[in-house]
């Protein structure tokens, strides 16, 4: 059980800056999950923590301790890799034990405690096999085995899902998100699925660019994105953003008028975003926006429709359910104000002061 | 010495952030590998850097052991010497004939063998082993097995020359200022073709299997899919192993030293030998030392034409 | 070119032909150095150029063993061998795992400095050498050989550890670290076992060219109780260049250790070449 601070912590080799100020305060027993996209550095931030890269600058805490010059053995943190690094010659038992073997625990607990994993994670059959003989999904249960035996003060995952095929990566989903039930313990995440990140998280860390872009929940990214990053980023498919002319009554889109009254100032408005799954299809000359369907994909619980709208370009909407809509159709939009983002020239959304406290 | 002034240099950027109780990570990063490193670069500066660096001061001086009381500095007085030395020259167009003859031999027949060992065939893996074995022999037996066979009372080779109307008789070719140095060419070729063979080999097998079936589907024949696939794949494989060895080989003064001992009326003599026999028997250090120099000019004006026509012909 | 051999019958007889020609060359030279050594001394004059000989002794094998030096050559080169062998595969390791998990300031400059050593004449410094250990008195001493073939070594012998250690994901060091190993117990009990054909790859080369190392011997070795196998067969043939038997008996003997080690590790040196190979 443990509670991880990071104050200011910096990376960089040479003269390139990797992270740049990183503060992160996380409870004991949460669930945090860092996305972003490749290169964003958020698997060195990751083995920062574990250890396994020396940090830069600031300061690293476990329960208030300053851990920065403390050796990986030393943290008390377990480590599930995206290689499941499953030591070759060693049989799945003393793969899961070699921690207590390097402590030089007796055998006889290492024993029961292995067989106690293995019961856990369904690989009571397997013990004696190598590494090479398992599958997949065993081989990543052979990870997850060989940290919770240790039972560390925090997990660390790095990508851990990324090698399977889609099914097994769901059925591990579950298995992790019902390991962090039932041990309580910190765990932090990284992945560059965000599906990953909506269902693992209790708190979700958007890093780009070497910087922290927000920490919410996935509710608080998905509703009320910090900017237009993590707009984008979290949410599939993929929001909307088009430009428009802002004003202080509202904003004029594609030549008509839209009031936000929730997002209070618009005149700083230069974007507006809006989520595929909040626009409105409605018949040709009653929508704010005429549109033509380019593609339309129907998935049965929804339709997918990539439309050319007038005077703006190429978006996307999502209905629910099956609309007999076809290529080439007419069609009238709405944008649902409520649901609608507008963001600055730098990016950053705009919502009014009581908004963002709430 | 390196490490030294990392650990200074790492020093200097962490402690003034903060009092630290424990011994710095960072610190550790960066000095570990200099204590994995430095028995290496302890031995090697030791015992190749700095004799290789006497060894040049060697050759600005007399320094005969024989002769004890003449050595000093002399200056350039060896390299005048070396340029009027008759032997010198002789010496320097035999380690071309030597060094041509052997590499451009040894290359074609290791890149048969190796194109060959990249098919499958019946026993593959024993025939590998035993088609490398020369190279395992040590190379004075080598010299000395060649010897014996190009030796007409126990060996077989003069007479079949003779059969095969090659030789007038079955006499020993080592004895002989013409033919000589195709003695220790013989016994160069047979104990380097496993050499490169296997980095062939090496090479072949990192071509992806891929580019094989395409060429097929494309309908390219057998010699155009060597010639436009596996020879350019090969290329700079082939540049670097070549250049290695021809250096390799321009040094390599065993076999001719034991097989013929640079004789007869120096017809074998390449530089090496002449470096080791003036080393040696003269004991005179600081003209073997010359030698040396010289041969070490040739062999780095080489590399870098190499180096150079590399860069300009290979693309990938 | 793989696809044509297969398909016409011309071509199956054609590479067959040529294997079997290659094998010939390869080990023709071996077979009549057996030959003589095993032929009894009155056959080897009047059946000199016969392939096959009529009678078989192992006489000569007798002899050399029990009534010349050879089997003190044969222990000197044994002791120097397997103790370059081992320092340096030792050294090597150390050096090639550093090369093969850190990055650090002057890596580039070493790895070119080691490349460097392998490209210059080594009989360059046979003079100083000479010099430098007749000052300490360590002439006709079995450790300066070891020493100086040690140095030797290093570089080709680091480089090829370092293929193998590339060869293992850094990740089972790390998962090994944060289990609670110290660098050394990851190294201990994951890399090590891990690398153990790379250890005996090494190990035989280092082995098969230190036990055919020829001319730094010659200099630095001139009793006959130090002398090594290649110095002590040198010397013998120009002493009894008439006795062939004997000679070529002893020349079998040299091949025997070099050609075991060898067949063991040419698997493993064309993988680790091999995964050089690949890495570019």
């Amino acid at each position: 059980m443990a509670r991880i601070q990071l104050n200011d912590v910096k990376k960089s080799y040479g003269d390139v800056n990797v992270l740049r100020d990183i503060n992160l305060d996380i409870q004991d027993g949460e669930f945090i999950v860092l996305v972003g996209p490749s290169g964003c550095g958020k698997s060195t931030l990751l083995r920062m923590i574990a250890g396994l890269e020396p940090i830069s600058g600031g300061d690293f805490m476990i329960d208030g301790e300053r851990m920065n010059d403390v050796r990986p053995r030393d943290r008390d943190i377990a480590m599930v890799f995206q290689s499941y690094a499953l030591y070759p010659h060693m049989d799945v038992a003393r793969n899961m034990g070699f921690s207590m073997e390097i402590r030089g625990d007796a055998a006889e607990e290492r024993k029961s405690k292995v067989a106690a994993a293995a019961e856990t994670l369904g690989l009571s059959k397997l013990t004696n096999r190598l590494p090479k003989a398992l599958s997949g999904g065993q081989r990543q249960r052979v990870a997850m085995g060989r940290a919770i035996i240790r039972d560390p003060r925090a997990f660390l995952f790095d990508e851990p899902l990324s090698n399977l095929d889609a099914a097994l990566r769901v059925e591990m989903r579950l298995e992790i998100a019902r390991l962090h039930q039932k041990l309580g313990a910190t765990m932090i995440y990284v992945t560059h699925d965000q599906v990953e990140a909506l269902t693992l998280a209790d708190r979700i860390v958007v890093l780009e660019g070497g910087d922290i872009q927000q920490v919410g929940s996935p509710l608080e990214l998905y509703e009320r994105p910090a900017n237009k990053f993590v707009a984008q980023f979290i949410g599939s498919p993929t929001m909307n953003v088009v430009p428009v002319e802002g004003g202080a009554g509202g904003i004029t889109l594609a030549g008509s008028k839209l009031t936000l009254p929730h997002l209070g100032d618009t005149s700083a408005a230069v974007e507006l975003g809006i989520r595929p799954e909040h626009i409105d299809v409605v018949a040709p000359d009653q929508g704010m926006l005429k549109a033509v369907a380019d593609v339309v994909e129907h998935l049965g619980s929804d339709t997918n429709i990539y439309a050319r709208v007038e005077g703006i370009g190429p978006m996307m909407v999502r209905v629910h359910g099956n609309i007999p809509a076809r290529s080439g159709d007419l069609l009238g939009l709405n944008i649902q104000p409520l649901n609608a983002h507008i963001f600055a020239a730098d990016g950053t959304a705009l919502r009014r002061a009581d908004a963002i406290a709430a | 010495m390196e490490g030294r002034a990392v650990i200074a240099r790492a020093t200097k950027t962490v402690v003034p952030r903060r009092p630290r109780a424990r011994r710095s990570l960072y610190l550790q990063y960066l000095v570990e590998p200099f204590a994995y490193l430095s028995p290496a670069i302890v031995l090697i500066g030791t015992v190749i850097l700095i004799p290789l660096i006497i060894g040049i001061s060697y050759s600005f001086q007399s320094i005969e052991l024989l002769r004890p009381f003449d050595s000093g500095w002399v200056g350039f007085e060896n390299y005048a010497a070396l340029w009027s030395d008759r032997k010198f020259w002789i010496a320097l167009e035999n380690t071309f004939f030597w060094t041509f003859w052997s590499v451009s031999l040894q290359f074609l027949l290791g890149l048969g063998l190796a194109l060959l060992l990249n098919t499958q065939f019946f026993g593959k893996r024993l025939f590998q082993a035993l088609v490398f074995l020369p190279w395992a022999v040590p190379t004075f037996l080598s010299a000395l097995t060649w010897a014996w066979l190009f030796n007409p009372v126990i060996g077989p080779l003069p007479h079949w020359l003779a059969d095969l109307g090659i030789l007038s008789e079955p006499y020993n070719i080592l004895g002989d200022p013409e033919l000589a140095i195709w003695g220790p060419i013989m016994a160069n070729i047979w104990f380097g073709v496993p050499f490169f063979a296997i980095t062939l080999l090496a090479a072949l097998q990192s071509i992806p299997g891929e580019l094989y079936e395409a060429a097929e589907i494309d309908g390219a024949s057998a010699w155009q899919t060597f010639s436009k696939i596996t020879l350019p794949f090969l290329a700079p494989m082939i540049a670097i192993t070549v250049m290695l060895r021809t250096i390799w080989i321009a040094n390599f003064a065993d076999l001719i030293f034991v097989m013929t001992g640079g004789g007869p009326a120096n017809s074998t003599q390449i530089l090496s030998t002449y470096i080791f026999t003036t080393a040696f028997r003269k004991l005179d250090f600081g003209y073997a030392s010359t030698i040396a120099v010289a041969l070490l000019l040739i062999l780095l004006i080489y590399s870098l034409i190499v180096l150079w026509l590399r860069k300009k012909l290979i693309k990938i | 070119m793989p696809a044509a051999l297969r398909r016409s019958p011309a071509a199956t007889v054609a590479k067959y032909a040529a294997l079997l020609c290659y094998l010939v060359f390869a080990l023709f030279p071996l077979y009549w150095l057996i030959k003589i050594a095993v032929t009894p001394d009155a056959l080897v004059f009047t059946e000199g150029t016969q392939v096959i000989p009529s009678a078989v002794t192992l006489d000569n094998f007798r002899t050399v063993l029990l009534q010349t030096d050879f089997l003190s050559y044969f222990g000197n080169s044994l002791y120097v061998s397997l103790g370059t062998a081992a320092v340096t595969t030792l050294v090597a390791a150390a050096a090639g795992y550093a090369f093969s998990r850190f990055d650090f300031a002057g890596k580039k400059l070493l790895i070119a400095v080691m490349l460097i050593t392998q490209m210059f004449p080594l009989l360059m410094i046979i003079a100083p050498i000479y010099k430098i250990i007749s000052q300490v008195g360590m002439l006709n001493s079995l450790t300066s050989l070891i020493v100086v073939y040690t140095a030797f070594n290093i570089p080709f012998a680091t480089f090829l550890m370092q293929s193998f250690f590339d060869g293992i994901p850094k990740d089972l060091e790390e998962a090994a670290m944060m289990d609670g190993s110290t660098r050394f117990q990851a190294l201990y009990k994951v890399v090590f076992p891990l690398t153990l054909p790379g250890l005996g790859a090494t190990l035989g080369f280092v082995f098969t060219a230190a036990w055919s190392e020829l001319l730094f011997a010659l200099m630095l070795i001139s009793k006959n109780d130090a002398m090594t196998f290649p110095v002590g067969l040198l010397t013998f043939v120009s002493k009894f260049s008439v006795d062939w038997g004997q000679m070529m008996a002893a020349g079998v003997l040299a091949l025997v250790p070099s050609c075991l080690f060898f067949i063991f590790i040419q698997r493993y040196l064309v993988q680790g070449l091999t995964s050089g190979a690949v890495k570019g």
